[in-house]
């Protein structure tokens, strides 16, 4: 035990020596957090529109205003004619143009049936899906006060409602996906890095030539970076409650007991990439490439799963962080309890004993 | 008593034979020496002996031991210094001390005896971080961490390779002290004139033993006569003396050239007629015994 | 009297923070002298080569190579010089006539010079045909430090600087080493060496003594024995050390 606790503050004393790698260490969670949470966002926000209106009457006016006054549009000019569409788009500024048929208010009126063209830019797809998204459902809105008070043919309403994330604000989406991030990147990477190191500087050979067994070397090695993931999920979760005031509805034990167990995926997967890296560049290289990356992409993080295609849907189970991901989204964002978690905690646990498993049969007690 | 027994030990990386085929004995109690330059196995047979790679052919024991069955007695009875001072450059001298003795369950103090004389060359460094020692306090420092646990056997790997001579002179110093503590020193070098620091050497090249004896047997089994010669333009010398049709080998050796002539019966005169011939001016001819080096590279052109 | 010396230094310095690796060396070589810099690991053996091959401006002081001022005309002193690091300056998983081809090629030689030297140093190096198209790393440590230097020379340089060349190869290979160094030498090839073989500083025309970025003594190796009392330079190297 002397032996083991000798090893892990000398681990802690390279760690702490290290100012630089400390500093990353700490500091991108924290910038990670607050670029995901204020600069990249998926929300609309005074996105720029221009009006066509062929009628120009009070209905047009109305639905106009209506659209306009919501908080996510933004007229930036009027347009008298179609000729003027294309030339508009091209300029670059606006993403969106409403047409209103001649006669739109006389036809509503009499014929019950009026028309309106939404044009949407979707050189960028996603955020031409949602502008017309949300134009649609003002126009709806409107649509409906109209109804109120009126007996006409039944109409099926259809009143849509966002569940957990009301606002549909992406940081709740993006903390998740972060903390999976941020647990892979220390603990797996650091730790790979770390043993890499040993080997590169020759000091391995000593440690394998001394009564230390193969386990205290790993153990030892794997615990300092344990504690500092913990520490620094802590700070994502502060500062995720705290300044973006990303809701934790469900148990936050739970969740640390969750974390605690990706934690130890992540680790043992440091471990893994170790023994099979001789120096501290191919580890960097082989975490970044076979974690990092599909840990990002994969996972659900930021592209949703369930619109890859196929064979990536199926690749990403093998994929720690998906699991984790799901997790943590239903503990923090719908309160699920365990039982709804099961599986997913189940397929988590799988893989760490069996990353635990073979790296342990990998890790070499000589070199070669 | 024979402290490492080495029976017909092979090792090889794809085509590349590392060490081919090597028998010998280390008797216990003495400095052994393995002298050769890189690439000729010596980093690889210490890993071997310390446990740290499997032979592919043959079967060496350690203090009685198996260096590949019975390796965790192994790892608790050497002291291992591989090549590079294997060191925490961000830890101080003190901690990388203190890290390696409880590494192996003993303090700084129990073995204190044993390393006291060398640590006191350190001790006014206790607080600098390894990293920025000197070449020669690093080995100094690496030697200490060896020895914390107070090895039977100690395998050093080119101790001395690049540290200044005065710091080299230092060390075989110091291991004549542990020698004398009843240590067995098994080292290597790639510094032929260290060889009579050692009580035994093994001359290595290209993974195999060249020669096994001690110093004083293997100069006196160097065939033939060898002389030293010297002349005003030795670059002109060297020439000549190679195209002598009775030359066997010429090596430039500091400020003369050591020669060796193919009959038994030379002198020194048929030489100085020949160089005479030749037009050499200051001729300077003198018998010599051979060192190391000149049997080294006897033995290598065979 | 800058026509007498082919590098001329003055005063030369190199600090790193606070720490000064070469501190005020001053010493000139004549054309093809061999000179040999000779100190432990971090006497600045190595700092001081890199100045004057123009990879390193100096901190303060004068240095002149092949005429050219190390602080301002760094691009004329590499055209001068060849240069053979420690450890070797050639491609490992390129083979021999590849590795001749580049270097020539960097170097601006001509394709028939090119054809030319390659098969002189094949012929000069006693390398067989057959060897000429394997990778470099399957080669004995021998041949691919001989060719290291024939290729550092291939440009024809005034001044050759070797920084360690023959750490850690067995004394046959180091001997045939000194044999091409001498032959440069001869051909008028001003070779300025560093090493921490003590024997091979004998093999210099001049010898200078470095300890902690100092020059400690400067002279033929005849002159320091007789200097220092030693019968060889070994010795004359722990009495300046012990000396100081």
């Amino acid at each position: 035990m002397k032996r083991f606790l000798a090893f892990v503050s000398k681990e802690f004393k390279h760690i702490l020596r290290d100012y630089r790698t400390l500093l990353i260490l700490f500091g991108m969670p924290i910038a990670q957090i607050l670029l995901f949470g204020f600069a990249i966002t998926n929300e609309i926000k005074d996105a720029k529109i221009a009006i066509l209106d062929f009628s120009k009457d009070n209905t047009t006016q109305e639905i106009s205003n209506k659209i306009l006054s919501s908080g996510y549009f933004l007229l930036y000019k009027n347009l008298s004619s179609t000729r003027d569409i294309e030339p508009a788009f091209k300029e670059g500024i606006i993403k969106e143009v409403i047409i209103f048929e001649p006669e739109f208010g006389k036809n509503l009126e009499k014929s019950k049936l009026a028309n309106i063209q939404i044009i949407a830019d979707a050189s960028d797809p996603n955020l031409a899906n949602m502008l017309i998204g949300y134009t649609s459902s003002i126009i709806l809105d409107y649509q409906k006060d109209l109804l109120k008070g009126k007996t006409l043919p039944p109409i099926i309403n259809t009143d849509i409602k966002m569940l957990f994330n009301p606002n549909l604000k992406s940081v709740f989406m993006f903390v998740p996906g972060l903390m999976a991030v941020i647990l892979l990147l220390v603990s797996a990477m650091m730790t790979s890095i770390s043993i890499a190191k040993e080997k590169e500087l020759g000091t391995m050979e000593i440690l394998l030539v001394s009564p230390l067994n193969p386990l205290q070397i790993i153990v030892g090695k794997v615990v300092p970076y344990f504690f500092i993931s913990l520490i620094n999920y802590i700070i994502i979760i502060i500062l995720a409650k705290n300044v973006f005031l990303v809701p934790i509805t469900g148990s936050i034990i739970l969740l640390i007991l969750e974390s605690v167990l990706f934690l130890l995926t992540s680790l043992s997967l440091g471990i893994l990439i170790s023994t099979i890296s001789n120096n501290q560049q191919t580890a960097l290289m082989i975490s970044i490439s076979a974690l990092m990356l599909p840990a990002i992409i994969l996972s659900g993080y930021i592209f949703p799963v369930e619109n890859m295609p196929l064979p990536l849907q199926v690749i990403s189970n093998i994929i720690p962080a998906k699991w984790f991901i799901i997790i943590v989204r239903g503990i923090m964002l719908k309160g699920v309890s365990f039982s709804y978690i099961v599986t997913e905690t189940a397929v988590l646990a799988g893989m760490t004993l069996f990353f635990v498993l073979l790296s342990i049969k990998k890790f070499k007690i000589r070199l070669e | 008593m024979s402290s490492v027994i080495i029976e017909n030990l092979s090792k090889s990386y794809g085509d590349v034979s590392a060490v081919d085929d090597i028998s010998l004995n280390i008797d216990t109690g003495e400095i052994f020496g393995f002298i050769g330059p890189d690439g000729a196995g010596k980093t690889t047979l210490f890993r071997m002996l310390t446990s740290l790679l499997i032979p592919d052919k043959g079967k060496a024991t350690v203090e009685g031991f198996d260096i590949v069955k019975e390796f965790k007695k192994i790892r608790s009875l050497v002291g291992y210094m591989p090549g590079r001072f294997s060191l925490y450059q961000d830890l101080t001298v003190e901690e990388n001390l203190n890290f390696f003795a409880s590494v192996f369950g003993t303090t700084i103090q129990e073995n204190y005896n044993l390393i006291k004389d060398i640590y006191v060359l350190l001790e006014p460094f206790r607080k600098r971080k390894a990293g920025k020692l000197s070449g020669g306090m690093k080995q100094k420092l690496a030697l200490c961490c060896a020895l914390i646990h107070k090895p039977k056997i100690l395998f050093l790997d080119e101790p001395t390779t690049g540290v200044d001579p005065v710091s080299r002179n230092e060390f075989w110093d110091m291991l004549g002290y542990l020698k004398n503590e009843g240590i067995t020193i098994v080292v290597s070098t790639p510094y032929m004139d260290e060889a009579n620091k050692c009580d035994r050497i093994a001359l290595m090249q290209r993974g195999k033993i060249l020669e096994t004896n001690y110093l004083k047997n293997i100069i006196a089994r160097y065939p033939g006569k060898l002389f030293a010669v010297k002349s005003d333009i030795m670059f002109i010398l060297l020439k000549d003396l190679r195209d002598y049709k009775n030359s066997n080998s010429v090596f430039s050796f500091g400020d003369s050239l050591h020669y060796s002539d193919s009959r038994t019966d030379v002198t020194k005169d048929d030489i100085l007629n020949y160089l005479k011939s030749k037009e050499h001016k200051n001729i300077l001819i003198e018998e010599i015994e051979p060192n190391i080096e000149d049997c080294f590279m006897d033995l290598m052109s065979k | 009297m800058q026509n007498n010396f082919i590098i001329e230094s003055e005063n030369l310095t190199k600090k790193f923070g606070h720490f000064t690796a070469v501190d005020a060396i001053s010493f000139s070589v004549k054309p093809g002298e061999i000179f040999g810099f000779l100190g432990a690991n971090g006497a600045g053996k190595t700092t001081a080569m890199r100045m004057l091959c123009g990879l390193s401006i100096p901190t303060s002081g004068k240095a002149t190579v092949a005429g050219f001022d190390v602080y301002k005309q760094t691009e004329q002193i590499k055209k001068n010089i060849g240069y053979m690091s420690q450890k070797f300056s050639l491609y490992d998983d390129l083979t021999i006539t590849e590795n001749i081809n580049f270097y020539g090629g960097i170097y601006g030689l001509s394709k028939s010079k090119l054809k030319e030297k390659t098969e002189y140093l094949l012929d000069l190096l006693k390398i067989p045909e057959m060897h000429t198209g394997k990778l470099l790393v399957s080669l004995p440590l021998g041949w691919k430090q001989k060719l290291a230097f024939s290729v550092a020379i291939i440009h024809e340089p005034k001044i050759v600087f070797l920084d360690e060349p023959t750490g850690g190869v067995d004394p046959i290979t180091r001997r045939q080493f000194w044999d091409m160094i001498y032959e440069a030498s001869h051909n008028g090839v001003t070779v300025f060496v560093t090493t921490h073989y003590m024997d091979e500083a004998e093999y210099c025309n001049r010898v200078s003594m470095m300890v902690d970025g100092r020059i400690a003594s400067l002279d033929t190796p005849y002159n320091l024995k007789k200097e220092y009392n030693a019968g060889n330079m070994h010795e004359v190297f722990v009495k300046i050390a012990r000396g100081r």
